[in-house]
């Protein structure tokens, strides 16, 4: 139930993105709030840089000892009545939860925002099962509407403008007053909100994701700023939470380290506006809570990637700040990268998790500046990592064949000093001489995809070790 | 190390671009690490593998970077007018080899290469520089320079030692400009899309030149400029601080005479 990606059509979605002027409206938000936020609550913490270390180090710590974990996670689980599946594909893992709604004769399904749901395609499962789900995350709901997929890992409808976003409220929410008022975002906040009240009460299931899963009390832990994510699992009499293996914690303690990074880097809040613990199903003195607690836990290619050198990026804590902080990101928006995970942290993960074969264009598609890694929480090494996917593919030959060649023969030249002396002053005599009038090139047959956008400089003339020697001959004179 | 009292010798990696296209940027650099008391060397040198390493063929970057730490064995520095060739000798020289003794050596070699500017506000201790410029520039950080090397404050001390110079900040002056190397090429469009948003931000400076670290960079920016139509010149931040502003800007033509 994978969703299909279209990421080997990445070059297209991405000229299909530069030219969506409203798309482009919508990103120019995404470079204003998050970057200014994160910066300023970082300022406001000067042990910031300490807790990105200790933050590192804490996740390297539970990658290697995994298993050890997982099975102390499953312990207190079970210790607290509820019940842990692990399912190593998406198909797995959608079959497992399927079974789990119709086995309590689910109608209605609502859901807290999950990546992992989207990564394994779980809401088509769902509908295909004859069950419907409903996204109560209010920028899931917006992209449910509109059948789209999330662009952003934290703000699924970033790529979206308020207007937009009235179209969709007023086609879908007939019941509503046609000449409500919806030019505000507030407005469509209730309005959402309102609609969501009933479903929440209906639900006979709730998923939730997960942020963290501590260990030593068999606890999920989820962050939201709509408080969604409490009605979704408190409500009905099953939840269900999904998660990914690695984002295990070992104790509580450790979370709290972890929720000190995250909120800043995502969003720039202190703390999210709520932070929800859940653990076991209703106990009898508590007030409310599910009857039924079920996790999940998916592996999907995870596993596959412990021991190699793509290890480090099972650490991302999904904060999203690395393509808050990306130029690519920022002029193509999240959908163009063709699948779940946008930005930098997708250009690693999505080659992992659907093949290089498929995900390769993404860890090219990076100038390598180097914004992300400066600004991860966990300090992911996120162009490293994407240049080792570099060399996957050039060992596999899967880079383009004009790269290849390209390569070799610069390669080749490069070492040899004495060749690549006579080809170069030859060849930028040559090309000094032809730009001469103007001082540079508005078209240049081999440098296209140079040239189609700007100009080239031309050469000054003979290369500088050339010149360099000649003057200190002079000099010796 | 030579004797205490001799100059130190230092080698002068031009880099590839520099050697090719703006061979005006390598006399700047000399002139400035001369004036600065060094022995200034330029052993015969190609590329120091960036492209190769970044395009995944590490044995090619391998070769290179051997083929670098041998031509520059007999300086006490080696020093490029670019951080990002710096960058890649310095960090990633030493992940190219697991043997120990390799590894060693670059880490050694590592260690005793500097980018110019830096090398001359952080090793030479030089605090002002010789030279004139009457007018506004603005400066953009380079991405390589700035967050593999932390190069920041230093051209922006020594621009201020500038004589009839004013440093106009531009907005995001820390944001990629879209260059990337071969991503420029690779993925032109969105290079473009880059370049563009970064060429606003030095129009809306108000600054009639624009200055970096990186000639890759620059190159780009200026080849943005002139296609364009922008008033606006563009030069290596070494030209400036050493004075020799004779050549005509990046990208731009000769002055006509008659």
């Amino acid at each position: 139930m994978t969703l299909h990606p279209t990421t080997p059509g990445f070059k297209d979605n991405a000229h299909q993105a530069l030219r969506d002027p409203e798309l482009q409206k919508a990103l120019g938000h995404v470079q204003q709030g998050f970057i200014y936020k994160r910066q300023s609550a970082v300022e406001r913490l000067p042990e910031f840089e300490n807790l990105r270390e200790a933050a590192r180090d804490l996740k390297d710590h539970v990658l290697k000892h995994l298993d050890l974990y997982l099975e102390t996670y499953e312990r207190n689980v079970i210790a607290s009545g509820g019940q842990v599946h692990f399912a190593r594909t998406s198909a797995e893992a959608c079959e497992t939860i399927v079974n789990i709604c119709k086995s309590h004769g689910a109608k209605s399904v609502t859901k807290g925002k999950s990546m992992v749901s989207e990564e394994i395609g779980l809401n088509g499962a769902i509908e295909a099962a004859g069950m419907q789900a409903v996204e109560t995350d209010l920028g899931e709901y917006i992209i449910q509407l509109r059948g789209e997929t999330p662009s952003h890992i934290i703000a699924p409808a970033v790529h979206l403008t308020k207007e937009q976003v009235e179209v969709d409220f007023r086609r879908v929410h007939t019941h509503l007053e046609p000449a409500r008022d919806l030019s505000e975002p507030v407005q469509l906040l209730t309005e959402a909100r309102g609609v969501l009240r009933q479903k929440f009460l209906d639900a006979d299931v709730g998923i939730t994701g997960a942020n963290f899963l501590v260990a030593e009390t068999g606890s999920s832990i989820i962050v939201t700023n709509e408080g969604n994510g409490d009605l979704t699992q408190s409500l009905p009499r099953v939840h269900i939470v999904i998660a990914s293996i690695e984002k295990i914690v070992p104790t509580l303690e450790d979370a709290i380290l972890l929720l000190r990074v995250l909120a800043r880097s995502a969003t720039g809040q202190d703390m999210s506006v709520y932070t929800t613990l859940s653990t076991g199903p209703r106990r009898a003195e508590d007030p409310d809570g599910p009857e039924h607690y079920h996790v999940v836990l998916v592996d999907n290619g995870r596993s596959a990637m412990l021991g190699t050198e793509f290890e480090d990026m099972l650490r991302c804590i999904r904060c999203g700040a690395c393509m808050n902080h990306c130029p690519v990101y920022h002029a193509i928006g999240g959908h163009a990268y063709g699948w779940v995970y946008p930005g930098p942290m997708g250009a690693v993960l999505t080659p992992s998790l659907i093949g290089v074969e498929k995900g390769g264009h993404l860890p090219n598609a990076s100038t390598f500046c180097g914004r992300c890694e400066s600004v991860c929480p966990v300090k992911i090494p996120l162009p490293k990592l994407m240049r080792h996917w570099r060399e996957r593919e050039f060992e596999r030959h899967l880079t383009p064949a004009v790269q290849r060649y390209g390569l070799k023969i610069w390669g080749f030249f490069a070492k040899n000093p004495g060749l690549y002396s006579l080809a170069t002053r030859a060849a930028m005599t040559t090309l000094a001489w032809l730009g001469r009038d103007k001082g540079r090139f508005t078209s240049l047959p081999l440098a296209k995809g140079w040239t189609d956008y700007r100009d080239l400089p031309s050469p000054q003339g003979d290369t500088f070790q050339a010149q360099w020697r000649k003057r200190q001959k002079e000099a010796r004179r | 190390m030579s004797p205490a009292s001799a100059r130190p010798r230092v080698g002068l990696f031009a880099t590839c671009l520099v050697d090719l296209f703006r061979p005006s940027v390598g006399f700047a650099a000399a002139k400035l690490l001369e004036d600065a008391g060094c022995e200034v060397l330029v052993p015969p040198q190609t590329c120091c593998g960036q492209p190769a390493f970044n395009s995944g063929d590490r044995v090619t970057a391998r070769d290179l970077a051997l083929q670098v730490m041998d031509a520059f064995s007999g300086c006490d520095y080696i020093v490029a007018p670019s951080g990002s060739c710096t960058g890649q000798m310095v960090k990633h020289f030493p992940e190219l080899f697991d043997e120990p003794q390799l590894a060693m050596r670059a880490r050694a070699f590592a260690g005793k290469t500097f980018e110019l500017v830096s090398f001359l506000t952080d090793v030479l201790k030089v605090t002002s520089v010789e030279a004139t410029y009457e007018g506004r520039v603005t400066y953009h950080d380079s991405c390589s320079g700035l967050r593999e090397l932390g190069i920041q404050s230093q051209p922006r001390a020594l621009l201020a030692t500038v004589k009839g110079l004013e440093l106009v900040e531009m907005k995001e002056s820390d944001v990629c400009c879209g260059f990337g190397g071969t991503f420029a090429a690779k993925y032109g469009e969105i290079s473009d899309a880059i370049v563009t948003k970064k060429t606003a931000h030095v129009s809306e400076s108000g600054a009639p030149l624009l200055l970096a670290g990186d000639l890759g960079c620059l190159m780009n920016m200026a080849g943005k400029i002139t296609r364009q139509s922008k008033q606006i010149e563009v030069r290596h931040v070494a030209e400036v601080l050493a004075g020799m502003c004779d050549e005509p800007p990046i990208a731009a033509r000769k002055e006509m005479r008659r």
